[in-house]
């Protein structure tokens, strides 16, 4: 009886101390927690440290990356980066990133930034924001990785097509142009996008929005990017479960 | 045994190596042939830049449809970019394989870059002259301009080192894009062209704000009352309105001068009133002049159809939108009784990939941009305006144009308005010369006016130790320091220490030969001892 207990109090505790590490992460010295950060002027230097989620493009020595901590997301407009360490900037890979706050078009990023490499990993699980849609919070979930249920694909022009290339069907496949495509919930309809710099035409999702019928329903993910208003980048379309 | 497989193995080796030296792929200089050889199929590949309208791509297609009618044996693949610097990126990657398309709508300032490849850009001046395939050409199947029906001035952009590289598609220029209606709130009326001083004393008015942070011209939280576009025209604009240097005509960096830091002062000294910002720090001047956030937007006649109240073309929703008076100017002048503004818009030029036939058939449906069909359509859908006379005088251009107005669509006043700046001011338009690295001096241009708006919004300090290292920061980032006047096209450059692979491969050519007439030496002698043995 006396060793069931004790193994159950052990049990107990490390539960409880592992419970509390993955919690709350400790920020390196110097470094500013989510709280502070979203609270910061813009136009002021922010130093912070996040985890790659996904990668949108390199060129000319700069990277763009969607990046994101246990308690919120920060996109990185053309941070500075040698070809060689985009390499290195893998989905979970962390990194203290020193740059200045900014927004452009209502999306809030870092921008002029340098990054280190460090010790530690995550990988985000999408949030469920559906029913934050049509709310004014939606804003506060910006560059998040989240997930949409049971939307309806709705039609993107008058001839009902269920996407464009390009916002107004001027693109094309072989271009490698974004997608657009309308879902709607509640009575409301929405635009989402293919970035085709994150999900180019030859990715699963990109077939998936070409492939999409007026009146589907479907369930999707993404980041949500802001461009005067919601603009979510989506990574994922499937059937609605 | 061992002399065959010496032999064989040397010959191998040898092979080898000179296989490997045929790395880049040369191309000889195209002559205009005598005659298109119509008994070939042809398929031209053509990299068309559009402003992300579907008009404007409809009308590439329709062009091609009717120019393939014409000529059922040239096809046109078409690939679409909505960006001149992805087309520059993937044009300079594919040059070393010869990939390049045959056809690509660019600028002037890129095309001086291709041509450090070899034969590359097909010169076009023979091709303008041919009597059959040339300009107004009497083998062609279309009624095609003649050289002295395209605009002078639009043609001269394409001039690098005294040769034609490249056919002007269309032209634009910068505009003023004004809420009349908040100028006049403000108790200012709008001249017919726009000082600097004007425009800078109505933006730092503009931006006063009340205790609670809103402000008096608009009751919104945001206002930003100057907004430009392309930072790169503005001083470049400003620049030459001064009569200041920017470059030489062969490639001379003449940017970082006094009148340049001059200017960027002034700039700095509105950005701290909240007057000024730029599209690479805020957004697009369009999004917030319609939201009645702005006052002066400056951007391309090109992009007119996104400008104003009524403006058929928008991003943002049209709930957001202000109603307000929309007026169209020309650039903001420095000497009104004289004033300058730049000339710009797409050019296209030619690839050559080595077959001759294959660059005529590329010439031909290049030409074909040019009638006045693809002019007038293309021109209708911005503020462009087509880049000959026989399209701008043609009665359903004129016809066009005169029914300003009618509509927020094909006729929407502020596109017309936009349009007719620049066919009323051509003779005050001027272009920067092209030469290998114009483009990256340009970015350059641009690159000073962006670090000093986001250095005084950062409230760093902006002095004269500040612009020393901004014009050391931006000379290196933009390598202008390898560019002088004792370069630019035909100058010479020092290209570094040869890569370690060339030398490996040199080296191993020597050894090669010297193997081989060692062997040879060896197998004379080899000879002789045996002649003198026998004696």
């Amino acid at each position: 009886m006396k060793k069931i207990l004790a193994l159950m109090l052990t049990l107990c505790v490390l539960l409880g101390l592992s419970a509390f590490a993955s919690a709350e992460e400790t920020k390196g010295e110097g470094v500013m927690t989510y709280a502070e950060y979203a609270a910061a002027d813009l136009d002021t230097e922010v130093v912070v440290e996040t985890y790659v989620q996904a990668k949108q493009s390199w060129w000319d020595n700069k990277a763009t990356v969607y990046t994101q901590d246990q308690d919120g997301a920060y996109f990185l407009y053309n941070m500075a980066c040698s070809e060689e360490d985009y390499a290195k900037l893998v989905p979970g890979t962390k990194i203290k990133v020193t740059g200045y706050k900014s927004a452009w078009s209502g999306e809030v990023e870092i921008t002029d930034a340098t990054f280190e490499i460090e010790e530690g990993s995550f990988i985000a699980e999408p949030l469920d924001i559906t029913d934050k849609l049509a709310s004014e919070d939606l804003i506060n979930y910006q560059n998040l990785l989240v997930s949409f249920k049971g939307m309806t694909v709705e039609a993107s022009n008058d001839e009902g097509a269920a996407f464009l290339y390009s916002w107004d069907g001027s693109g094309a496949h072989d271009s490698n142009s974004d997608l657009y495509f309308k879902v709607s919930k509640d009575g409301q309809t929405y635009s989402f996008t293919v970035e085709s710099y994150l999900c180019d035409n030859t990715t699963d999702v990109y077939a998936a929005v070409e492939n999409l019928k007026v009146g589907d329903v479907i369930d999707m993910t993404g980041f949500l990017y802001w461009y005067e208003g919601a603009n979510p980048h989506i990574i994922s379309v499937a059937a609605a479960q | 045994m061992s002399k065959r497989l010496f032999l064989t193995v040397l010959l191998l080796f040898a092979l080898l190596l000179l296989s490997a030296c045929h790395g880049s792929r040369k191309v000889g200089s195209f002559e205009v042939p005598q005659a298109l050889d119509t008994s070939r199929d042809y398929e031209i590949v053509f990299w068309a830049k559009n402003d992300t309208n579907k008009r404007q791509t409809e009308i590439y297609q329709k062009a091609i449809d009717d120019f393939q009618a014409l000529y059922p044996n040239i096809h046109v693949n078409m690939r679409l970019y909505t960006d001149y610097g992805k087309i520059y990126n993937d044009v300079i990657t594919n040059i070393s394989t010869n990939t390049t398309p045959n056809v690509c709508i660019t600028y002037p300032d890129h095309i001086a870059t291709y041509m450090t490849g070899n034969n590359v850009v097909v010169p076009l001046d023979p091709l303008f002259a041919d009597p059959r395939y040339g300009l107004g050409g009497t083998e062609l199947r279309f009624d095609g301009p003649a050289q002295e029906e395209i605009i002078p001035q639009f043609l001269s952009e394409c001039v690098i080192s005294g040769t034609h590289y490249a056919l002007p598609y269309m032209r634009s220029t910068e505009a003023v894009y004004i809420n009349k209606t908040f100028v006049e709130k403000l108790g200012y009326e709008v001249p017919d062209i726009l000082t600097w001083d004007f425009i800078w004393e109505v933006s730092d008015k503009a931006a006063q704000k009340d205790a609670g942070g809103v402000y008096l011209l608009n009751g919104q939280k945001v206002m930003i009352p100057f907004i430009y576009k392309s930072t790169d025209n503005m001083m470049i604009q400003m620049l030459r309105q001064l009569g200041a240097d920017y470059s030489t005509e062969n490639g001379g960096i003449l940017l970082f001068n006094d009148t340049t830091k001059s200017l960027l002062e002034t700039i700095s000294k509105h950005v701290s009133n909240g007057a000024f910002s730029t599209f690479k720090i805020s957004s697009y001047p369009a999004n917030f002049l319609n939201a009645g956030q702005c006052v002066f937007a400056v951007d391309s006649t090109a992009g007119a159809t996104w400008m104003g109240s009524n403006a058929p073309l928008t991003d943002i929703s049209r709930d957001k939108f202000v109603a307000f008076e929309t007026a169209v100017r020309m650039v903001p002048q420095f000497d009104p009784a004289n004033p300058k503004m730049i000339s710009q818009g797409p050019s296209v030029c030619v690839f050559n990939h080595g077959d001759p036939q294959e660059v005529l058939a590329s010439w031909l449906f290049t030409q074909y941009l040019l009638s006045n069909d693809v002019q007038i359509a293309y021109a209708s859908t911005e503020g462009y305006v087509p880049v000959t006379t026989c399209a701008q005088q043609a009665p359903e251009y004129v016809d066009y144009l005169a029914r300003i107005g009618e509509d927020n669509n094909e006729h929407y006043a502020v596109k017309i308005e936009a349009s007719r700046l620049l066919t009323d001011n051509v003779a005050s338009t001027f272009v920067t010369p092209a030469f290998n690295g114009s483009a990256s001096l340009r970015d350059a241009a641009g690159q000073l006016i962006e670090n000093t708006v986001k250095s005084v919004r950062r409230k760093q300090t902006v002095d004269d130790a500040y612009f020393e290292k901004l014009y050391s920061d931006i000379t290196s980032l933009y390598h202008l320091n390898q560019g002088d006047s004792a370069q630019g096209m035909g100058g010479k450059q020092d290209l570094g220490p040869l890569p370690g692979m060339s030398r490996g491969l040199l080296i191993g050519l020597v050894v090669i030969w010297v193997g081989i007439g060692l062997y040879a030496l060896r197998d004379f002698l080899q000879k002789h001892r045996k002649d003198f043995s026998k004696r």
